[in-house]
């Protein structure tokens, strides 16, 4: 090869080369480690062994229809509290006790999906005595107590088609506020899918349940066929109004993927609840029957029964002026969100390029003027910029949810571009922009929804997980990631999984609710209908093919643990009480072959009932499922079962093993006499 | 005749024997790792306590894996009887304050510190019968040559327990009330005989002139 050929040939393969390696160097990477000093975030989410965490986090399970609770910022996973799916962990929803609480209009419903966990408010601020939680499947939603952490009370939604934008507490827990998502025929009949426009309504509820055992559905605001998403109460000024965003203003009935995102701006509807709470008292809603299910759960019988409720107030907005105006928010809006003073409504629109803020005080100012563009099915639809405050720009692709914190400044989880970006009310200019990883959902400010944010904290709940854990199969827990607000830039802290899926969470200072949580019921409050408050109250008896067998357990032993005389095709109950008054000593029971239950976990001073069916003749055993004591391996028992029309008598002994059994016995019986040796015995 | 002052003394030393009748005379408690919260029980005049609602019932439960008797205060007669003996000589130590005569506060004194001797040696027995009295045909865990005699003052080890036993405020009291009332008598023989204007020391100062006379 000549000397020029032989160059051009080494200058053109270094040029290749170097072009390879600009691409490779400069092309974008996909991988940042997001945390800033490894140590920092290390010591600051370390809760040292006897310490404890600052905040209780209490995030909905979505699918798993449960609330799990979770201690921040170690993010250990703290409890599952079950209240819309059956846990056969400790028989909730399977036993007898606790089955009503999953009861419905439909039935009992063994599943459902939870998203928004709402805790009870006092003055605007978490009071520690309720959270809240919505059944988005079978609308319903539910009470739990933040003293024992159960679910105690759910009401039935009537009139309702997918219960997602819900639960709303107002500032005084005046109401807990609902909206259905999917528009259905209201009351339910048999329409064409074409009728769409005149006959699918949707209705907004507001349930009344400031006091345990009484949750009630006060009245519903009928509102037209649109899908509304996400809710917030207003605070403050705007104390007495309610927002929800809605989507599908297109009234779309199928793939509204595309048809329900056609128009460039859908509505938040601002109700005026105080306005319409004096329309109803007024007479002016009209009373439609229905049917919906009522469940409460008692402490004292430690029972959950069911009520139904047949009748609801509807109110017609055209029958109640100033009740409903819309407010034009782009684009197929999402969540929506009052900042702490009350005054900015900060839309979420899911397809929009920028964050609306309309302003509560010139909403107010718009109506008074009849600033109205047009009408909704008799709806005001207010003018666009007579509301608006400022419209974020740059807010990232899919601009979810907003939270805020005490120093003006909200949060928004962005979904599409898997951020939050961080920006201030006062200049609506986006000060902050972290990744989450991946496509965040709902995210969390310590306090977000209240009038004077805890702050400190922002927890993202995400959608996508991918790579963030050690992979377990296909299918991955959800992942959550902790930020530090606490500075002018928001810091990556902690990347953990959680269960089910985190729709939304709430927080509370651990403070308020630590001091006061029950460590054991009281035996002499026990009032179950089959409770044994000592081994003297014990027995077994028949009634038809039932047998009740009161049972009580105590370290290490079941009394009566032997019981005679069930016969195949007998239903055997067995109602345990846990006779230990002492701290976190629970007792389970499980019978073999329990295929009519699950097992049953019994709380020290609680009664719970395992329903066993007698299926073959045999001898049975059952046994404590909850390690209890050291002898807790000897803590079972034996159940006969004779065939059916057998003669065995009922009954249900424990062997007399106490100090004072044994004297009063060995007083009255002589002990055997000696044997004098005899014949051989002849074997 | 004694001092205002010893007389006082016999007096407070009385008063605090009261104490004993609102507050626990003797606390054994109880720490074990399982037990963060604690776990003991309070002896009260009349009768014995957990120091938290259920401790004793618990005490009891945890008492029968290694065969100790159930306490109950209903069946332990020491329990009715304290009473009435701390009231007595209570009663007794004002009189004796009141007639304000030497050997009638010597003789309370001694009264007193024999009661004690009696209450706490009573108690060990107490402690002694309760910790080798034990069913051991039913026992649960038996450790060879184990008993579970708690002390009768101080702490010792009773398998994964730490049993402390110290008195309560009461009992504190009384053993303040034995020694303001052995004080009393002490200043008393400390007090000088000649002088002063009170009745006692004319008496004195009479029968020293009488000698001289």
């Amino acid at each position: 090869m000549s000397l020029t050929r032989k160059s051009r040939v080494v200058a053109s393969v270094g040029a290749v080369l170097l072009g390879v390696t600009y691409l490779y160097a400069c092309a974008p990477t996909t991988k940042t480690s997001g945390i800033g000093n490894v140590g920092d975030a290390a010591a600051r989410t370390y809760v040292a062994p006897g310490s404890y965490d600052e905040f209780y986090f209490f995030a909905s399970g979505g699918f798993s229809g449960q609330v799990a609770v979770y201690g921040l910022p170690s993010g250990r996973l703290l409890k599952v509290i079950p209240v819309f799916s059956q846990n056969a962990e400790n028989g909730y929803g399977y036993n007898v006790e606790t089955k009503a609480m999953l009861n419905s209009s439909w039935g009992l419903i063994p599943w459902d999906d939870s998203h928004h966990p709402s805790l009870s408010m006092t003055g605007g601020e978490h009071d520690g005595r309720w959270l809240f939680i919505n059944a988005n499947n079978t609308p319903r939603f539910a009470r739990i107590d933040l003293k024992s952490f159960e679910t105690v009370e759910t009401l039935e939604l009537p009139n309702t088609g997918g219960n997602h934008g819900s639960p709303y507490t107002t500032e005084n827990s005046e109401y807990v506020i609902s909206a259905t998502r999917f528009s259905v025929p209201i009351p339910q009949k048999d329409v064409g899918f074409d009728k769409f426009a005149d006959e699918f309504k949707g209705t907004i509820s507001f349930v009344k349940a400031d006091e345990f055992g009484k949750m009630d559905l006060a009245f519903q605001i009928l509102v037209p066929g649109f899908n509304y998403d996400l809710g917030r109460p207003g605070k403050g000024p705007s104390h007495g109004w309610v927002f929800f965003t809605s989507y599908n203003t297109e009234q779309a009935h199928t793939k509204l993927e595309v048809n329900a995102s056609k128009n460039d701006k859908d509505y938040i509807a601002a109700v005026n609840w105080k306005a319409a709470e004096a329309c109803v008292a007024a007479g002016k809603a009209k009373t439609w029957p229905t049917r919906y299910a009522h469940n409460v759960y008692n402490d004292s019988t430690h029972s959950a029964s069911t009520e139904f409720k047949t009748s609801v107030k509807v109110l017609d907005p055209k029958d109640c002026e100033g009740t409903v105006y819309f407010l034009p928010t782009p684009k197929s809006p999402h969540g929506v969100d009052v900042d702490p003073t009350g005054e900015y409504i900060v839309g979420g629109g899911k397809l929009a390029t920028v964050i609306p803020v309309h302003s509560f005080s010139k909403m107010q100012t718009a109506i008074t003027e009849k600033k109205f563009d047009s009408e909704a099915y008799g709806i005001p639809v207010i003018n666009y910029d007579a509301t608006m405050y400022c419209e974020v720009q740059n807010p990232g692709l899919g601009p979810l949810h907003n939270e805020f914190d005490a120093q003006g400044n909200a949060y928004t989880s962005v979904f599409i571009s898997s951020e939050i970006v961080k920006w201030s009310l006062k200049d609506c200019v986006v000060s902050d922009r972290v990744p989450t990883y991946y496509s965040i959902g709902h995210l969390s400010v310590m306090g977000g929804d209240t009038k004077t944010p805890y702050g400190k904290y922002v927890v993202a709940m995400n959608k996508i997980t991918k790579d963030r854990y050690l992979p377990t199969g296909p299918e991955l827990a959800h992942s959550a990631q902790l930020y530090d607000i606490s500075g002018p830039k928001m810091k990556l802290l902690l990347d953990f999984p959680t269960i089910g899926e985190p729709h939304y969470a709430q927080a509370i200072l651990a403070s308020k609710i630590k001091g006061e949580q029950v460590r054991f019921y009281k035996l002499a409050d026990n009032h179950h209908p089959y409770v044994a408050r000592s081994e003297q109250e014990t027995g077994v008896s028949r009634s038809g093919k039932t047998v009740h067998v009161k049972i009580t357990a105590i370290r290490s032993h079941f009394a009566p643990d032997n019981i005679e005389g069930v016969q195949v095709g007998d239903t055997v109950l067995f109602h345990v009480t846990n006779l230990e008054q002492d701290w976190d000593v629970p007792h389970g029971l499980a019978a073999m072959g329990s295929f009519s239950d699950a097992e049953v976990l019994v709380m020290p001073g609680q009664t719970r009932t395992l329903t066993w069916v007698a299926k073959y003749p045999g001898v049975y055993p059952f046994y404590c499922t909850d390690f209890c004591s050291a002898l807790h391996q000897e803590m079972s028992g034996y159940v006969r079962v004779a065939p059916t029309g057998s003669m065995v008598a009922l009954s249900a002994t424990t062997s007399p093993n106490t100090q004072l059994a044994r004297l009063a016995a060995s007083a009255q019986t002589p002990p055997p006499a000696p044997k004098a040796p005899s014949a051989p015995s002849g074997r | 005749m004694m001092s205002v002052r010893a007389r006082f003394l016999i007096v407070l030393a009385a008063l605090l024997l009261l104490p004993m009748f609102v507050t626990p005379i003797w606390r054994v408690y109880l720490q074990a790792p399982q037990y963060p919260e604690g776990i003991g029980m309070q002896i009260w005049i009349n009768t014995v306590k957990g120091i938290k609602e259920n401790d004793l019932d618990n005490i009891n439960n945890l008492n029968h894996y290694i065969g100790m008797k159930r306490i109950e205060p209903d069946t332990i007669p020491e329990l009715r009887i304290m009473p009435y003996i701390v009231g007595l000589l209570c009663a007794a130590g004002l009189v004796a304050a009141a007639v304000g005569r030497r050997r009638g506060a010597q003789l309370w004194v001694v009264a007193f510190i024999l009661v004690a001797v009696v209450g706490l040696a009573d108690f060990w027995k107490w402690e002694y019968d309760y910790g080798h009295d034990l069913d051991m045909e039913n026992a649960i865990i038996k450790v060879p040559g184990m008993t579970y005699q708690p002390p009768l003052i101080g702490s010792k080890q009773l398998l994964n327990f730490t049993a402390t036993s110290i008195p309560g405020v009461g009992g504190i009291a009384a053993m303040l009330a034995v020694g303001v009332g052995v004080l009393a008598l002490v200043i008393d023989r400390r007090r000088p005989v000649l002088g002063g204007a009170d009745g006692a020391t004319v008496g004195a100062g009479e029968r020293a002139a009488s000698l001289v006379a």
